[in-house]
């Protein structure tokens, strides 16, 4: 397979043969391994290593067509080039894509590279042995349906017809256990964790056999709940799945586009509780999988997003920036139309509270540990939310499993509703966040 | 060129190959049977190779404008190695000899195979006289006679247009197509040496209206595989319509107050709730991690006697329609439940090894960078005896989901999905729209719960997202009374 350099030669010389002008490039090869194990056997192996590019071309007239490939050798290219040249004709003629105007400009910071990947077999005992453990954890665990160690290694690059040429690469591995009860005369009950690293050494594997052990054994005592209204208690996961689902608030090409519940003029608008502040900061040190350029070759960087529940900024493509008289940030994706998104959330306690909650003494509480099916119960576009959980009923630090309920509510209703921030941040692939107390929410149990 | 039938391992390097980089056609026997035969003298239970050569282009209309044009390409292979009951995949995007060798090598190494040794003798594999699918049923074409871009653009700023004259307090209106043309060859060391095309193609309309604190959003979506004409002949001011009426009655609805009711769910996409509820749990793929409470219930009575369900891959033009699975196997009408009583799981190869449950043509995946496992194709719950008006009649109180939105089940059976449209039943009557609702509750109940059908199925094109990628499925079914159902609200 081609590397970088041999990729950016191939394009310009087709470039030139096919008299395009103005081009860029945006592309990433992966390099992946995955192990699955069950009840002590391997169960399956993947590895792969794929390549792909997206190709942008501007024409004479100035309008833009893309074109994606993953036959990246010359004769590929040349069709992909050709291919977004014909289909240039139909780009929009109007706020037409550029380059960016930072895809030259240094980078913050240097993104940490590859480290050597390890033997599958190395991955293969680690996760037979978690398995193990896990199973041993208590007598009602009788699998782990949900498993998996994977390391990939993540080359990325962008370049443009004037030169620009930006590269990194970064190695991540990752493990996922989710384990299942049986008992008799019970529902099956479940529960996982996931861990990330850059190198296999540094994985915490105990970790997550722990948490997902310890998830699952606080599950087996469940009791169905009375529908009613809840102080609700979002875990750093759960409360980060839904800002992700709602994430229109932030994204400008949404607003440009009226898919978002923001407008242009809603900066400097107070929309959510004082007490909470959120930055999207993909160079943060605990990402462990950081790009430090987006798609468009702009430099990453830390954004305010929510300042003491005042909306700071959006996020920005170079074509939106343009549009709103401001900066890119950093959260491009390249693509016919181009797209915009959250790199790494980090929110953070606004103030200190005048009264620090605790479920060690609160009673009748609602702790969230997880939110499932957001595709089907989250409205992104009406900002309403309607979704299954696991989570517990939590009084006086006694946490009591929820057989099976569904907590509903408004996006922004439930920002303004904020009414303790926790100090201690928690980390999830999503970004870091420590738990956010609501003060009311719908619940439906029975 | 291949000069000698008895290939030797150190003749390797140096065999060349005439196989087509445009087309996957009988020129690729001699270099998989050589490949195939490598994997099988290191040791190995049994190989698959799957080809894949893809041309996807997708186009979106916001408002009166083209926003995008997408075309991509890509061309790739996966390869499946099995010793014992354990096997391993590996994907690559070169489909050069070598390239596949390298990815075959990499398979065998994980399962601690190694290629022969030099001088070894290689037994190439005696593959099957290729089973042309696309030939057979005159695929080869499709491709070209797809609508143009420029026709595309066309057809999505009429269908907004529509859109704009239908619908009030509208604050953006949308329209999407892609086509998605795939090219497949399947390999095995069985001897299975099989190709298709297929052609799937989607539409849909959305929309968002917003009037003070009110907004609703609202989609409707048509697809089609094996016509290449399907954009062409699409009623977008049919479909224009009836998102605008959904719209327009949900823009005021209220929350739906949360409880347990007996529902209706319509026919058409309502067919969400047998494959999130059922079907995914009679994947065998589900038995083999231990999540399916079916597993051991073939022959025995798991849902109500009204309830009869199949999962087919031959329905004509429907969205999970193929003639072969992604491992060269012919798709099957697989009768799942009759009468109540579960009578097939849903078996893929490694399925079928590892579960005893026989192949059904059901090993999909969604390219070539994913092992297959099995996956519904087109999924429906039979008509039955009664009439849409006797289910009405027999609810004093309930809710009407008329349109559906997604769902999932999880590794304990118990689902969920979003309702879209739905409206509150008084004494056999609709009155009122209701927003907000998500049914939730257990596979094993539910499927006792289900107590009428009436005689009005249809199908409707969806997307299914599991083990081995995102895949084009149909649900279906008439209209449904469930007895019972917890929905959740405000």
């Amino acid at each position: 397979m081609p590397n970088i350099q041999e990729i950016a030669s191939y394009a310009q010389e087709n470039a030139g043969k096919l008299n395009i002008n103005k081009y860029d490039i945006y592309g990433s090869i992966v390099d992946e391994v995955s192990v699955q194990v069950d009840q002590g056997e391997p169960k399956q192996v993947k590895a792969s290593n794929r390549s792909r590019v997206i190709v942008r071309v501007w024409n004479e007239e100035n309008t833009m067509g893309v074109t994606s490939t993953t036959d990246v050798d010359p004769t590929g290219l040349e069709l992909a080039l050709k291919t977004a040249y014909e289909a240039s004709f139909f780009g929009v003629k109007e706020n037409v894509p550029d380059f960016s105007p930072e895809a030259k400009a240094p980078l913050a910071q240097a993104a940490e590279g590859k480290v050597p990947q390890a033997p599958v077999d190395q991955l293969i005992e680690k996760l037979l042995l978690a398995e193990k453990e896990l199973l041993a954890a208590h007598p009602a665990i009788t699998g782990i349906p949900y498993n998996g160690l994977a390391q990939r290694d993540i080359d990325r690059f962008y370049l443009n017809s004037t030169g620009a040429l930006r590269n990194e690469a970064h190695s991540l591995v990752s493990i996922y256990l989710y384990s299942k009860t049986e008992e008799e005369n019970k529902k099956p009950r479940s529960a996982g964790a996931v861990k990330m690293e850059r190198k296999l050494d540094q994985l915490d594997i105990q970790g997550c056999i722990q948490e997902a052990a310890e998830k699952t054994i606080s599950h087996l005592n469940y009791e169905k709940i009375k529908s009613g209204k809840y102080q609700v208690v979002f875990s750093a996961e759960a409360f980060l799945s839904l800002l992700s689902a709602f994430s229109n608030l932030f994204n400008a090409q949404n607003i440009l586009d009226n898919q978002s519940l923001s407008q242009a003029e809603d900066i400097g608008k107070q929309i959510a509780s004082p007490l909470i502040s959120v930055y999207d900061d993909g160079l943060h040190p605990a990402n462990i999988g950081a790009e430090t350029f987006d798609g468009e070759g702009t430099p990453v960087r830390q954004v305010s997003l929510i300042e003491k529940g005042v909306l700071k900024n959006f996020l920005h493509s170079a074509g939106t920036a343009k549009r709103f008289n401001t900066q890119p940030t950093g959260h491009a994706s390249i693509g016919a139309k181009v797209s915009v998104g959250a790199n790494f959330y980090h929110v953070v306690p606004a103030v200190d509270s005048a009264q620090e909650l605790s479920l060690a003494t609160g009673e009748n509480i609602i702790l969230i540990d997880d939110l499932q099916a957001l595709h089907a119960g989250v409205k992104s576009l009406q900002g309403s939310f309607s979704l299954p959980f696991d989570g517990w009923l939590v009084n006086k630090g006694v946490k009591t499993s929820i057989e099976s309920a569904t907590v509903a509510g408004d996006f922004l209703e439930l920002l303004q509703s904020i009414i303790y921030v926790e100090k201690e941040p928690e980390l999830t692939p999503q970004g870091v966040c420590p738990r956010i107390w609501v003060s009311e929410l719908a619940v439906t149990g029975e | 060129m291949l000069t000698n039938t008895i290939i030797f391992s150190n003749q390797l390097p140096n065999l060349q190959y005439k196989s087509t980089t445009e087309q996957f056609d009988q020129t690729w026997e001699a270099p998989l049977s050589i490949l195939l035969g490598l994997g099988r003298a290191a040791g190995a239970d049994f190989i698959e190779f799957f080809l894949e050569r893809r041309n996807h282009i997708s186009c979106l209309a916001e408002e009166d404008v083209i926003t995008s044009i997408s075309p991509s390409l890509s061309t790739g292979a996966g390869v499946r190695v099995f010793r014992g009951k354990s096997d391993c995949f590996v994907s690559t995007n070169d489909l050069s000899f070598m390239g596949l060798k390298a990815a075959l090598e990499k398979g065998l190494a994980i399962l601690g195979l190694q290629l022969p040794t030099a001088n070894a003798f290689i037994p190439e594999i005696n593959l099957e006289l290729l089973r042309d699918y696309a030939n057979l049923r005159g695929k080869d074409s499709w491709l070209s006679l797809c609508i143009s871009i420029r026709e595309m653009g066309e057809v999505l700023l009429d269908s907004t247009a529509q859109l704009q004259k239908k619908a009030n307090h509208l604050q953006s209106r949308r329209a999407s197509y892609f086509r998605d043309w795939q090219e497949i060859l399947v390999a095995g060391s069985d001897g299975t040496f099989a190709r298709d095309i297929r052609l799937t193609q989607s539409v849909a309309l959305n929309l968002l209206c917003a009037d003070g604190d009110h907004r609703i959003s609202m989609g409707d979506r048509a697809g089609n595989t094996s016509d290449a004409n399907f954009l062409k002949t699409w009623d977008y001011e049919k479909s224009a319509e009836l998102v605008a009426e959904s719209a327009g009655k949900m823009l005021y609805a209220d929350y739906v107050e949360s409880g347990t009711y007996p529902i209706i769910m319509a026919n058409h996409f309502g067919g969400v709730i047998f494959h999130e509820a059922c079907g995914h749990l009679l994947e065998t793929t589900q038995i083999e991690r231990k999540t399916t409470p079916f597993a051991d219930k073939k022959g025995e009575k798991i849902a109500n006697d009204c309830l009869t369900a199949w999962d087919e891959g031959r329905a004509e033009n429907a969205f999970g329609t193929i003639d072969m699975d992604d491992e060269g196997m012919p798709a099957q009408r697989t009768l799942l439940i009759e009468k109540g009583v579960l009578k097939n799981f849903l078996a893929d190869r490694a399925g079928s090894t590892r579960t005893g449950h026989p192949r059904t043509g059901s090993g999909r995946r969604q390219n070539y960078t994913f092992a297959a496992a099995s996956r519904m194709r087109n999924t429906y719950i039979s008509t039955g005896d009664y009439s849409t008006e006797d289910l009405f009649a027999s609810i004093d109180k309930g809710i009407y989901c008329k349109k559906m939105g997604g769902g999932s089940v999880g590794a304990t059976g118990q689902f969920n999905f979003g309702v879209d449209e739905a409206y509150l039943i008084e004494n056999g009557k609709i009155t009122k729209p209701l927003k907000g609702a998500i049914l939730i509750g257990e596979a094993k109940e539910i499927m006792h719960k289900i107590s009428m059908c009436s005689q009005d199925l249809e199908l409707a094109p969806g997307f299914c997202g599991s083990v081995s990628g995102s895949i084009y499925t149909t649900v279906g079914q008439p209209h449904i009374k469930v007895d019972s159902i917890t929905v959740g609200g405000r």
